[in-house]
């Protein structure tokens, strides 16, 4: 019996289980609701939770570790030789013991005649069933094929048998346990809480998963580069074509890509900061409830774009205009048409990438600007403060703490942002300070490195982890910052 | 600059004991409603110089709406609409010509909740002279601190920590703290917003004892839920129920014999 149709069993028993729990509780409360200390709903998912939960969640452990097991028992079954051949090939004997032992499952009598009798080999055979197996047939494979499968069936057998045992205990248990003050409500709630604390705890684990997945790749980078020539050197030159050659490691120079991050961000800040605080303070302070009943959505669809449509803008609209406009001003200053911003520049993808975060400083920023008490405003009103004299001397300075960690996580975002920059400044590493120029950032090369058909062993990939995990520490670092500033500015009035 | 020397003072005084004071704030027809809802229907009120006015009523009877509109906090609020005059020395504060900053100057305003600001103690009393301009120098702008403070009774609590944070104080500190901020810029006319209703007994008495202090240089005028309060600290009671005003005069008549028999009602606890 498969895993599924035993999880449809469970979840019967559990439903019986609920009907049962519910009744037993009616029943031993002699159908006065008031002598319960839970309400009989309660008592009927007390004992669908006992029916289930363990029984799935041994069925989960089961469905991990019996595979586990069974591989290695059969490795171990295998000809001395094989055992002792490199990991890899390991792999590749146990992939292929178990397709044929998929395919040998489904023979019928009559092909078995066929192989004993030597009309057809294994491989060919198992073709005809559309079992491919990746390579040819070793001897000593059906053996191991058959044990597999034969482990995997008994296997299959004992976990049903068990888990459904396991449920109809589990059932029967909790199902006894019902009494008129036992406190069912209480279980189901701390049943419930454990759930919650599951969800949450996922989200961790997948981030400490994704940065251990990194740190693997990022170490044997590190074996091939020495870090410091990694972190300071300042040539980035990978050298794809060279591979093979004498000097086939290139130059892994970070300081051209993390400038370039940095520079692109500070000039998207430049332009999102002023533009975004002053259009959230217009929103939170003056303007009247049914402007901002209409501006602030239209404003926030500005979050919703994809990015890589302000990529175009900026390549089609801003960029030329920049250029030509830059033309046409040294055209006029020095009497000769020639354009000192590139179309693609640090301006471009930084002025394309402010209008991006635009929405971001203002809707976060006119939260917290909402959040000043009212107190505040009336208290320096009833001063004689103007408007702009109370934004400017008692909510601005409230709220600060929070505006900059606002400002910090939009950063954040500056800084992860890949797609305006691939179309706004280019994919060339340099390191300048001229912003009409090309740069690019760390996300750009990362998507640069991994594109295309590459094997992960050179440094020329796995440098991409390298540069992930650095970029993911200083977000991670600016986001800490940022949640530290903003828990500082919660104790600011009260 | 608004501050009576102390000749005025003395003659405001003893003329009180003689006759009724002369008329500060002047209410006539006063109408105020928040969007389809009127608070306030044809109120006619009085607040004269140099007494404490309280305002007393149920709640929701528009008495801090009245009192609101005495320096014209309401036009903070989207959708009020004030009808009817209200005047201050003779002169109406919601004509046009009227700079509501500088009449918030002249009625300063403090609030149910102490409300200072996230800022330092002495920060958060310079804060309107600073505005104002009311000081030349920092030895001028100590002294503006040092006085408004004493005058709150505060100074001695908080001398030796004027630069620490105002909300570091306690409840009715930071009441004292609020009513030396709004002393600082010198208005003529204190209003008071229930200033005792987030405070302890022994906090509310200090705060009373002050409004009482007060009184010899300013006007004011207080909303409080508490009867006894406003029987301890006013000269004038006015009695407010359902947007109107119900009866208006010395405190010592409104609470001996009242004419209305609400005001009884009230007064006595029977409700409200």
């Amino acid at each position: 019996m498969n895993a599924a149709t035993t999880i449809v069993i469970v979840l019967c028993l559990a439903a019986l289980g609920y009907v049962a729990g519910r009744l037993r509780a009616n029943r031993v409360a002699g159908n006065v609701a008031s002598s319960l200390h839970s309400r009989s709903g309660y008592y009927g998912a007390f004992v669908a939770i006992f029916t289930a939960l363990p029984s799935l969640f041994v069925l989960a452990a089961w469905l991990i570790v019996s595979p586990m097991v069974i591989n290695s028992q059969v490795f171990d079954s295998l000809p001395r030789e094989i055992q002792a051949l490199p990991d890899t090939d390991h792999a590749l004997q146990m992939g292929k013991i178990n397709s044929i032992a998929q395919g040998l499952e489904q023979l019928t009598p009559q092909d078995e005649a066929r192989l004993k009798s030597g009309a057809v080999d294994m491989r060919s055979l198992l073709g005809e069933k559309g079992v491919a197996i990746a390579g040819e047939v070793e001897d000593y494979m059906p053996a191991a094929a058959r044990k597999l499968s034969a482990m995997h069936s008994a296997s299959g057998l004992y976990r049903t048998f068990v888990i459904i045992l396991l449920a109809a205990v589990g059932l029967m248990w909790s199902w006894i346990q019902i009494k008129p003050r036992m406190r069912a409500r209480n279980s189901v709630e701390a049943v419930i809480i454990a759930g919650l604390m599951l969800a949450s705890s996922i989200a961790i684990l997948t981030t400490v998963g994704i940065v251990l997945s990194m740190v693997s790749e990022t170490y044997r980078f590190f074996t091939s580069v020495p870090p410091l020539e990694f972190f300071f050197g300042t040539v980035w030159d990978p050298r794809f074509a060279a591979a093979g050659a004498e000097d086939s490691a290139g130059q892994f120079g970070l300081i051209p890509l993390l400038a370039g991050t940095l520079y692109i961000a500070f000039v998207a800040m430049l332009v999102a900061v002023p533009i975004g605080l002053y259009a959230a303070i217009y929103m939170s302070e003056y303007a009247g409830q049914r402007l901002r009943s209409v501006v602030k959505p239209l404003l926030e669809v500005l979050a919703g774009i994809p990015t890589i449509v302000y990529g175009f803008f900026a390549l089609t609209t801003v960029g030329p205009f920049l250029r030509d406009i830059s033309a046409q001003i040294h055209g006029l200053a020095f009497g000769e048409v020639s354009s000192f911003i590139q179309a693609q520049s640090v301006l471009t993808a930084g002025l394309v990438m402010g209008i991006m975060l635009i929405p971001f400083v203002s809707s976060l920023s006119d939260d917290i600007i909402t959040a000043v008490p009212q107190a505040m405003r009336d208290g320096s009103l009833g001063l004689g403060a103007t408007h702009s004299e109370t934004i400017r001397r008692v909510i601005f300075p409230a709220a600060l703490p929070g505006i900059v960690g606002a400002l910090l996580l939009t950063a954040s975002r500056a800084i992860g942002e890949t797609m305006i920059v691939v179309l706004a400044a280019g994919v060339a590493a340099r390191l300048s300070l001229n912003p009409f120029e090309p740069m690019t950032t760390v996300t750009v090369k990362i998507v640069n490195q991994l594109t295309g058909d590459l094997e992960f062993t050179s440094p020329q990939t796995l440098v991409a982890f390298a540069l992930g995990i650095t970029l993911f520490v200083i977000t991670l670092c600016l986001n800490f910052y940022a949640l530290y500033i903003v828990r500082k500015y919660r104790e600011a009035y009260e | 600059m608004n501050m009576m020397s102390e000749a005025a003072v003395e003659a405001a005084v003893g003329a009180k004991t003689t006759a009724q004071p002369p008329i500060k704030m002047q209410g006539r027809l006063v109408n105020v409603s928040y969007g389809d809802n009127q608070a306030l229907f044809d109120v006619d009120l009085d607040v004269r110089l140099h007494q404490v006015t309280a305002l007393i009523g149920p709640s929701g009877c528009g008495k801090s709406t009245f009192l609101r509109c005495l320096n014209r906090m309401n036009d903070t609020i989207e959708g009020c609409r004030v009808k009817g005059s209200i005047t201050l020395d003779g002169a109406d504060i919601y004509d046009p010509s009227i700079d509501v900053v500088e009449l918030r100057a002249n009625v300063g305003m403090v609030f149910q909740k102490p409300n200072p600001f996230p800022k330092t103690i002495y920060e958060n009393v310079a804060y309107g002279p600073r505005i104002h301009g009311l000081a030349t120098g920092k030895a001028e702008m100590d002294e503006i601190v040092e006085t408004s403070l004493r005058k709150a009774g505060l100074f001695e609590e908080v001398k030796d920590r004027l630069h620490t944070a105002g909300t570091g104080l306690s409840g009715g500190q930071q009441q004292r703290l609020c009513i030396a901020r709004a002393i600082a810029v010198s208005p003529e006319v204190i209003l008071m917003d229930e200033p005792c209703s987030a405070l302890d007994p022994i906090a509310t008495a200090k705060v009373e004892e002050l409004i009482d202090e007060l009184r010899v240089n300013y006007t004011i005028v207080i909303v409080t839920h508490s009867m006894q309060q406003a029987a301890r600290v006013s000269q004038r009671t006015a009695m407010f129920h359902l947007g109107r005003l119900v009866e208006e005069g010395a405190t010592d008549k409104m609470f001996t014999n009242p004419d209305d028999q609400r005001t009884q009602d009230y007064i006595t606890g029977r409700y409200g």
